[in-house]
C-alpha cells in the first residue's frame, strides 16, 4: 500500500541526507520527496511518500524516529488526511488542440500560466491521482515536459504536527 | 579546546595517528597530561582498541584520526562498533573550512562515507561549538541502544590562535532523541502472565544484557524461574556458562540442547537480542510452537525479523526488575512438573555431548583442546576477544564464560582483525588482568603490525593462533558446499615463521606441535606476565566447527559431524 509519511526535520546540514540514506540503506523505495523549512526556521517539514506492506511501513517509521535529526513524524495515511501536488506541464498546443487542452485544464481546475503559439504551461494542483488522471486525459497532445513537485500533506481535524 | 571538552567528559585515553588536519589537536595533546593518547600503527587498529575498551568496561572509546586516508582507515572498525552497538567517539580531521569541496589534498567526506554506520555524526562549524558537541556525541553514543558517533572537524576550527571562552555544558538537551526508560507495565504484565504458565521456555538473552549491564538481574531471574537460559555469540558471560541452567550458545554453531530446545519450546523469551539470522536460521521454520516475548531498547530491533507476540521496550535492568518484582507477587507459581518434564527432555539432547572432543591420533593437537587448555590455566577468568574463523566459534564455544564483557568479540560484522587490537584496548582498560586474543594465522596478519604498540605501551598480550594454516572457517564451507575446492583458502608454505617475526617486534614467540607439551608450554607462556607472548599452536588442518546450523531449516536442523545430522 501507498503511504505518505510526514516529518519534522532538524533544519542542519546532513540531516535530509541521513533520511534519503536510510531509505537506500534498508533497500525501501521512495515514490516521491518534498522539503522545505517551516514557520520555525530550525525544523523542516518533509514528506515522503512510499510502498510497503503494514510490516515494512512499521520497520521505516521505526527507523526514521530513530535518525536523531528526526523530531516528529506521522503516516498520514493512517487517519483522514489532505494531500497536495503541483504539477507544471509544458504541451504542445496548435490548431484545434489548443481548444481541447484548454477545455480539459478547466476541467481539472488547471490554470495555463503562460502561453506561445504552439505551446501551454500548464499549472495543476491536487492529489497525485488526479495530476495522473489530468495526463491520461490529454494523452493524445504531445507533452514535452513535466515537473511535479512530490506529495505534500496534513492531517485533518485537531490532529496537528509540531514539537 | 578539544582535549579539554574530551578530559571534562571523563576522558583519560585515546587512540590514534596524527596527520595534517589534526595537528593543531596533537600540540595540545602534547601541551597536557591528562588524557593519555596511545599511538597504534593503523587507524583500523584504532578503532579496534577503542572498541575492544568499550566492552571491557562499558565506557565509551575514543579514537582520533586524520582527514582522508586516517578517516577512511577507520571506517571498518567504526562499522564493527555500530553492528555490536558499542558505544566510540571517533574524531576525524578534515581538511580546512574553506576548502571542504573542492577535493583538497586528503580530503574526503567523512561524514558522508561513514553515515550509514554511525549512531549519528557532527562536522563541527565553529570553534565556540566544540564543548557542546562533544557533549551531545557522548550522550548519543552511550544512551539508548550505544553506536559510534563521528565528529568531523576542520582543521581551521581547531586553530589555537582562535580564541573562545570556553565552558562545558553541564547537560544536554535533545528535543528530537529521546532513550527509552522503563517498559510498558501492562506488556511486562501480559509476558509474566505467559512466562509463568509456560511449560517448555527458554530465555535467549544476546549482546543487550551484557551492554545494558544486565546480568545480575538475568541471573536472578533465571535461578527464580528454575527455567533454561542460553546466550548469542555476542551475549556470553550474561548468565555464567559453567552453571547448570546454562544449555550454551545458541544458533548457527550453538550447542545440540539449546537450539534443540529453542524449536520445541512453546514460550520464548528475548532479552537484548535481534533475532538474527545466525541464530534463527530459516526465519519461517523458526519455533513453530512458541509464542515470543521480546525486550528491547530498540524498538526498530522488535519484530524486524520474527513478530514478537509480546512486544517490550525498555531498558533492560529496569524491565528484567519489574519482572522480579511482579513474579514474587505473582499467585501462579510456575508449572514445576512441566519444567521439570522439560528438563528431562533437555537433558536427554544434553547426553549428546555435542561438545565432546574426539582426540586426534599421532600427538596431534585439535583446536578445541587448547581452548579447554587456556581455560584450565587461566582459571575461566581471563578476557578473551578474538578475530573471526573456525578459532571464534571455539573460542565461544569452549571457554565457558562466567562473567559479563569477559568476551570480546566482531559479532555482527565478522571483522578479521579486530582481536589483536581489540586484546590491547582490554589491557590497557585492565593492566593486571589477563588479556588474550584467540586469533588465527590468517586473522592475526590482518593487523599485526601493533605487535609494535604493544612493545611501545608495554602490553602484555598473550596471543593464542590456532594455526590450521588455512581459512579454516573459508575451508570447512568449501568442504561442506564445494565438494572439497579449496578456492584461495590455503597458504601453508607462505606463512612466515611467526616465532621470528615477533621475536623482531622485541616478543616472545612460542610454538607448539604436539598435544603432550601443550599443557606446559601454554603454561610457560603465560607465566611471563610482563611480556607479550606469541604462542603458536600448530592444530588439526582438517577439523570442522560442530554443530552447525543446515541452511535453510529450522534451528532443529544441524550438522552434528562431518557424518551425522539431526
Ligand atoms: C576482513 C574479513 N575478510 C574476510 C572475511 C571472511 N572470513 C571469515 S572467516 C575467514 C577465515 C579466517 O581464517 P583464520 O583467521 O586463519 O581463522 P580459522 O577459520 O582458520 O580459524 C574469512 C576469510 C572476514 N570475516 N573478514
Ligand atoms: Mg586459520
Amino acid at each position: 500500500m501507498r503511504h505518505i509519511i510526514s516529518m519534522l526535520l532538524e533544519n542542519e546540514p546532513g540531516a535530509l541526507s541521513r533520511v534519503v540514506g536510510l531509505f537506500s540503506q534498508r533497500n525501501y523505495n521512495i515514490e516521491s520527496l518534498t522539503v522545505a523549512p517551516t514557520d520555525d526556521h530550525t525544523l523542516s517539514r518533509l514528506t515522503i511518500t512510499t510502498m510497503g506492506d503494514d510490516r515494512k511501513i512499521e520497520q521505516i517509521t521505526k527507523h526514521l524516529n530513530k535518525l536523531v535529526d528526526v523530531v516528529k513524524l506521522v503516516d498520514l495515511t493512517e487517519g483522514a488526511h489532505i494531500e497536495r501536488e503541483l504539477m507544471l506541464i509544458k504541451v504542445k498546443a496548435t490548431g484545434a488542440q489548443r481548444d481541447e487542452i484548454k477545455r480539459t485544464t478547466d476541467i481539472f481546475r488547471g490554470q495555463v500560466v503562460d502561453v506561445t503559439s504552439t505551446i501551454y504551461s500548464i499549472q495543476l494542483v491536487g492529489t497525485s491521482e488526479k495530476l495522473d488522471g489530468f495526463l491520461a486525459a490529454i494523452s493524445g497532445t504531445t507533452i514535452l515536459e513535466v515537473a511535479r513537485t512530490g506529495v505534500s500533506g496534513i492531517s485533518r481535524g485537531e490532529k496537528v504536527l509540531s514539537v | 579546546m578539544l582535549i579539554r571538552a574530551l578530559h571534562d567528559e571523563g576522558v583519560d585515553l585515546i587512540w590514534g595517528y596524527p596527520g595534517g588536519a589534526v595537528l593543531h589537536i596533537y600540540d595540545a595533546l602534547f601541551k597536557q597530561d591528562k588524557v593519555e593518547h596511545i599511538l597504534v600503527r593503523h587507524e583500523q587498529a584504532a578503532t579496534h582498541a577503542a572498541d575492544g575498551y568499550a566492552r571491557a568496561t562499558g565506557k565509551p572509546g575514543v579514537v582520533l584520526v586524520t582527514s582522508g586516508p586516517g578517516a577512511t582507515n577507520a571506517i571498518t572498525g567504526i562499522a564493527t562498533a555500530y553492528m555490536d552497538s558499542i558505544p566510540m567517539i571517533v574524531i576525524s580531521g578534515q581538511v580546512d573550512s574553506s576548502l571542504i569541496g573542492s577535493d583538497g589534498f586528503q580530503e574526503t567526506d567523512m561524514v558522508g562515507i561513514s553515515r550509514p554506520i554511525v549512531k549519528h555524526s557532527f562536522m563541527v562549524q565553529n570553534p565556540q561549538d566544540i564543548p557542546m558537541v562533544v557533549k551531545k556525541a557522548f550522550y548519543i553514543a552511550t544512551t539508548g541502544r550505544p553506536g559510534p558517533v563521528v565528529i568531523d572537524i576542520p582543521k581551521d576550527v581547531t586553530d589555537p590562535s582562535r580564541k573562545f571562552k570556553y565552558q562545558y555544558p553541564e547537560s544536554v538537551k535533545l528535543r528530537s532523541y529521546s532513550v527509552p526508560g522503563k517498559g510498558h507495565t501492562g506488556q511486562i504484565k501480559k509476558a509474566v502472565e505467559i512466562l509463568l504458565a509456560a511449560k517448555r521456555p527458554v530465555i535467549y538473552t544476546g549482546g543487550g544484557v551484557v551492554q545494558g549491564e544486565g546480568s545480575a538481574l538475568l541471573t536472578e531471574l533465571v535461578t527464580l524461574l528454575g527455567y533454561p537460559v542460553t546466550n548469542t555469540l555476542m551475549g556470553l558471560g550474561a548468565y555464567p556458562a559453567s552453571d547448570n541452567q546454562f544449555l550454551g550458545m545458541l544458533g548457527m554453531h550453538g550447542t545440540y540442547e539449546a537450539n534443540m530446545s529453542m524449536h520445541c519450546s512453546d514460550v520464548v523469551l528475548g532479552i537484548g537480542v535481534r533475532f538474527d539470522d545466525r541464530v534463527t536460521n530459516s526465519i519461517a521454520k523458526f519455533c513453530p510452537g512458541a509464542k515470543i516475548l521480546h525486550v528491547d531498547i530498540d524498538p526498530a530491533a522488535i519484530s524486524k525479523t520474527v513478530v514478537a507476540d509480546v512486544p517490550i521496550v525498555g531498558s533492560v535492568t529496569s524491565v528484567l526488575e519489574e519482572m522480579l518484582e511482579l513474579i514474587k507477587q505473582s499467585d501462579t507459581d510456575v508449572d514445576r512438573a512441566a519444567i521439570d518434564q522439560w528438563w528431562k527432555q533437555i537433558e536427554g539432547w544434553r547426553e549428546k555431548d555435542s561438545l565432546k572432543v574426539i582426540p586426534a591420533p599421532d600427538d596431534v593437537i585439535k583446536p578445541q583442546q587448547v581452548i579447554q587448555c587456556l581455560y584450565d590455566i587461566t582459571d575461566g577468568d581471563a578476557y578473551v576477544s578474538s578475530d573471526v574463523g573456525q578459532h571464534q566459534m571455539f573460542a565461544a564455544q569452549y571457554y565457558k564464560f562466567d562473567k559479563p564483557r569477559r568476551w570480546i568479540n566482531s559479532g555482527g560484522l565478522g571483522t578479521m582483525g579486530f582481536g589483536f587490537p581489540a586484546a590491547m584496548g582490554v589491557q590497557m582498560a585492565f593492566p593486571d588482568a589477563v588479556s588474550v586474543c584467540v586469533t588465527g594465522e590468517g586473522s592475526i596478519q590482518m593487523n599485526i603490525q601493533e605487535l609494535a604498540t604493544c612493545l611501545q605501551y608495554q602490553l602484555p598480550v598473550k596471543i593464542v593462533c590456532l594455526n590450521n594454516q588455512a581459512l579454516g572457517m573459508v575451508k570447512q564451507w568449501q568442504d561442506m558446499q564445494y565438494g572439497g575446492r579449496y578456492s584461495h583458502s590455503t597458504y601453508a608454505e607462505s606463512l612466515p615463521d611467526f616465532i621470528k617475526l615477533v621475536e623482531a617486534y622485541g616478543h616472545v614467540g612460542v610454538r607448539i606441535e604436539k598435544l603432550s607439551e601443550l599443557k606446559q608450554k601454554m603454561a610457560e607462556a603465560f607465566a611471563l606476565k610482563d611480556r607479550l607472548v606469541f604462542i603458536d599452536v600448530l592444530v588439526d588442518p582438517m577439523e570442522h566447527v560442530y554443530p552447525m546450523a543446515i541452511k535453510g531449516g529450522a534451528m532443529k536442523d544441524m550438522y552434528l559431524s562431518k557424518t551425522e545430522r539431526t
